[in-house]
């Protein structure tokens, strides 16, 4: 169906302030948004309160307020302008809050306007814990046993199933806050009674704690006409226990074979459709690593923290998409805005391993609790493209701007072995650097794998690195006489550095290859950095720019973008 | 130890062996899916080409005992960025290359696939050649000297030797002769062009039992057993080569239900007079959004085929029913009277998505319609 001609004007909500767990991603969403319906020659109206985002531009919509994000204010906005419909997916948990507010004042009726995109009863069933749970039993999608408690006198079933750890999880929040596990009452009432003061809906979930388990997710995209798709799919480094926006993250999955991946995307798929959702909408699942159990956590009815994610790992701007569905146009009527010839009815190949790391803030709280839980404590992310996982990692920490540049932090080395585990065992904000510790000091990759549940696969990637530490170090000699004959060869031409120093030129190589900066790798070597950079420029060792362009290089990209790698090839 | 790869036109990759030593020829092509390595390699419609996966971290999961889509490796060579050091996946019960090196299998890694891909995309699939044991010069002589893919008649090379069954609840092939333990709901003839386990499965799992013929089988051996339905496979190679398969299916054709996947499809085009043309680099992968004419809705498919049929010269009834819609191509056909339908890319997925799983019921639906049951 092309899109609605009753649709000429539209009001989009956008995120608000930025706070944890909702940062400028939702600005890159709405002002994607923006554009994706003004190219339509739709009338756009902003609504948001915070006045320093892109999508606030003057340029961006037809006409901005920046007034509170609240229903008082909607309606006055809604009576002035008059809006044929409301798009409310793209402003996060506050907009789609905010949405359900207006709904419930019966606004949309008074002023004769609708909620555009996914209805508000999808909104309900996938945010309200209880027709969430109901309605995945009845599509047949398996839950983890829970408890729906409004006050805390209600825990008396979930304390006696005797399940433990439980997991408390809050309804109609953001970040997971007020969340946290329980292994005990003390703690499971303590969290309970944080998490029904901070609930909207003074509503929480307790539920079974799937430890060790992966978590997976899905970025899905359904349009009027039932068709479906999905964009990206994710891993999580950290298994269950970690908040997903707290978790170093990868795209796509790496551990799952062929069935489990199937088996994940139908399980999605059924699921968005069962809610009816028009536009993006996120899934989590949660694997177990020794069988094909899983379980549905939970879903996002709108563009989230981990679309933006999505849309920058693949190429598939899905708040744009989200936004053309909304005013009714069907995924294969959308192109695909990166090689302008397919659609954007596909699914993303990837060519490349995409990985993000959070930023935490604990540089400016000092005092903080590093642990990193249920509840998400990150106020930003990195994220790293590469051909493989080693140098996508290398890249992201890199991009942290927190003063380490490999796998060594400051503090690392200080710990007793007994405290190492420890730090190895409990999620925290430098856990990558406390496993890759664990590794210079020999412990080997089924210890860390038993101490953290990080999959043995990510882990045997660390232990290389560390190897290549190790290599890096046992040849600064040939480093440095390279160098040095380098800089006597400007006067007499020699025999080439390749043909003397061979296996120091491969295993310069390798280490660009697998991301290590200069900085560090002429640490390891004993030589300044500048040295290095002309030794290995010299070499011929040098990045070249390889494209994301959703589709594997099976088309030809007209508007694509590129990250460097140390490949062949430069496009 | 060094591998090299050269493409028919003296393009040439420098990486390191994976699998086993030695030199293999092939037509070289890609696929695009960032998951099912073990799939692929084991499919028959893969014969007499290397396969270039473009997702570049291969043999994470590594191999396990469950997931062959036939008895052997079918890929003539393999291409990889990275072959996996370690396998972590609970099934799993070796590595790529370990499993490669015993079943004998060629491949390189470590060359920029994605170059590759890109030649591959504006040059066209072509002839190549992996050794771990020529020089360039040599290797491209043994490319020249080498059959085209085309000349070859794979389907020959990978059929079933004689006739084998699947019965509901199996989980291998059986003989012919064996007994059925549950009455099937159907008796389904399939003619092997090289089939998938996956569609023996899936069609188990509906409560049918399938025969499995050669696929020289002749028209009369298949109706004097009086099967219900008839299937015909995917399989590898080019369709133009098939005559003495297209004779057998016009002689079938209007006597029982047909359902066709892949080569199935294309065999069927030239029964109802159409021909296939060769796509410049094919369609393989788990992304191909194909659109069902009727409905107009949009499903994701997973696909491996490097021909389609020309709908132009379609005739006698035959219309096309699926269009890809990335390039327009024909991926369903659809007979207007008779009991005939077939895809071009794979309800069996394995690899891909089960987008498309619901056409097995459709032909379900179809012998029960034919039949008179509900």
């Amino acid at each position: 169906m092309p899109k609605d001609p009753s649709i000429k004007k539209v009001l989009l909500i956008g995120s608000g302030p930025i706070i944890i767990g909702q940062a400028a991603e939702f600005d890159y969403a709405g002002a994607q948004a923006c554009r994706s319906l003004r190219e339509e020659g739709i009338e756009v109206v902003l609504i948001n309160s915070n006045p320093a985002t892109i999508m606030t531009d003057v340029e961006m919509a037809d006409r901005v307020y920046i007034e509170p994000l609240s229903v008082e204010f909607v309606e006055r906005i809604v009576a002035k302008e008059r809006p044929d419909g409301i798009v409310a997916t793209l402003g996060g948990q506050t907009g789609l809050n905010l949405a359900t507010q207006v709904a419930e004042a019966g606004i949309l009726e008074r002023y004769n306007t609708r909620l555009l995109g996914t209805p508000l009863r999808a909104i309900r069933q996938a945010e309200d814990r209880e027709e969430f749970r109901t309605l995945m039993r009845e599509i047949g999608e398996p839950v983890p046993e829970s408890w729906i408690i409004t006050d805390e006198s209600q825990l008396g079933d979930a304390i006696a199933s005797g399940i433990w750890p439980l997991i408390v999880r809050p309804a109609y929040t953001l970040g997971g806050t007020g969340g946290g596990i329980a292994r005990n009452v003390d703690e499971l009432l303590t969290i309970t009674r944080s998490g029904l003061a901070l609930s909207m809906r003074h509503q929480v979930m307790v539920e079974r704690y799937l430890s060790g388990w992966k978590e997976v997710e899905y970025e899905v995209m359904r349009d009027a006409n039932d068709t479906a798709i999905t964009v990206c799919n994710m891993e999580n480094f950290d298994p269950m226990g970690v908040h997903t926006g707290d978790s170093i993250v990868i795209a796509p999955s790496q551990t799952l074979s062929d069935k489990e991946y199937q088996m994940l995307r139908t399980a999605s798929l059924k699921i968005i459709r069962s809610l009816g959702i028009e536009g993006g909408c996120n899934v989590q699942l949660s694997l177990d690593p020794h069988s094909f159990a899983y379980y549905v956590i939970e879903v996002n009815p709108r563009v989230s923290r981990s679309s933006a994610l999505a849309s920058k790992a693949t190429g598939y701007p899905i708040a744009r998409v989200s936004a053309k569905i909304a005013i009714g146009l069907h995924l294969d009527e959308i192109e695909n805005a990166v090689t302008r010839k397919t659609l954007a009815c596909f699914e993303p190949a990837l060519d490349y391993c995409v990985l993000k790391i959070p930023r935490w803030p604990f540089d400016k709280f000092v005092g903080a609790d590093r642990r990193i839980t249920t509840q998400m404590k990150a106020t930003g992310e990195v994220m790293a493209i590469d051909r493989a996982f080693e140098p996508a990692l290398m890249k992201a920490i890199r991009s942290l701007e927190v003063g380490i540049y490999g796998l060594a932090n400051k503090t690392g080395h200080t710990l007793s072995d007994m405290e190492l585990e420890e730090a190895i065992r409990v999620p925290h904000d430098e856990r990558l650097w406390s496993i890759t510790e664990g590794f210079r000091r020999g412990m080997m990759v089924e210890e860390i794998n038993a101490l953290s549940n990080v999959d043995p696969w990510f882990l045997r990637k660390l232990e290389g690195l560390v190897n290549l530490e190790t290599r890096l170090k046992v040849n600064a000699p040939a480093f440095k006489q390279m160098s040095k004959a380098l800089e006597s060869e400007e006067e007499e031409a020699q025999e080439p550095l390749e043909e003397r120093f061979g296996s120091a030129v491969r295993l310069l190589r390798e280490a660009k290859r697998m991301g290590f900066a200069d900085r560090t790798v002429s640490e390891f070597a004993g030589m300044s950095e500048g040295k290095l950079r002309k030794l290995r420029k010299h070499l011929g060792i040098v990045p070249v720019y390889k494209m994301v362009d959703t589709c594997a290089a099976e088309f030809e990209a007209l508007t694509p973008y590129y990250y460097s790698c140390y490949d062949t090839e430069d496009e | 130890m060094k591998a090299i790869l050269a493409l028919e036109d003296g393009t040439l990759f420098e990486g390191q062996s994976l699998g086993a030593t030695g030199r293999t020829n092939g037509e070289v092509v890609f696929n695009t899916g960032m998951t099912g390595y073990q799939e692929i390699l084991t499919d028959p419609s893969y014969a007499g080409q290397i396969v270039t996966l473009t997702y570049p971290l291969i043999g994470n999961y590594g191999i396990n005992p469950d997931d062959f889509e036939s008895r052997r490796v079918q890929v003539e060579g393999f291409v990889v960025r990275e072959a996996a050091e370690i396998a972590s996946n609970w099934r799993s019960k070796q590595t790529l290359d370990s499993f490669l090196k015993e079943r004998g299998i060629i491949g390189i890694q470590g060359i920029d696939t994605r170059a590759l891909t890109r030649a591959l995309r504006v040059r066209g699939v072509m002839m190549g050649a992996i050794s771990t044991e020529d020089t360039p010069e040599s290797l491209l002589e043994h490319i020249r000297n080498a059959p085209g893919y085309g000349s070859k008649d794979l389907a020959r090379q990978v059929t079933a030797e004689q006739s084998y069954r699947w019965r509901v609840g199996d989980t291998k092939p059986v003989s012919a002769g064996s007994v059925s333990e549950v009455k099937p709901r159907y008796h389904i003839a399939l003619l092997d062009f090289g089939v998938k386990y996956n569609i023996l499965r899936s069609l188990a799992n509906l409560g049918c039992e399938t025969t499995v013929y050669p696929c020289t089988v002749t028209a009369e051996e298949v109706l004097r057993a009086n099967p219900d339905g008839i299937f015909l496979s995917p399989g590898p190679g080019d369709p133009e080569q098939y005559g003495y398969m297209v004779d057998t299916v016009r002689q079938l054709v209007g006597k029982k239900p047909i359902m066709g996947v892949c080569m199935g499809n294309q065999i069927l085009g030239y029964a109802f007079g159409s021909k296939t043309f060769k796509l410049k680099f094919g369609h393989r992968g788990s992304n191909h959004p194909v659109k069902d004419l009727n409905t107009g809705r949009v499903y994701i498919t997973s696909q491996n085929h490097g021909y389609a049929v020309d709908p132009d010269r379609l005739k006698d009834g035959m219309e096309v029913a699926h269009i890809n819609l990335n390039d327009g191509t024909v991926e369903g056909l659809r007979h207007k009277e008779l009991p005939i339908f077939s895809i071009q890319y794979h309800p069996e997925a394995s690899p891909g998505p089960s987008d498309s799983a619901y056409f097995f019921h459709q032909y379900i639906n179809m012998l029960d319609r034919h039949y008179g049951r509900s």
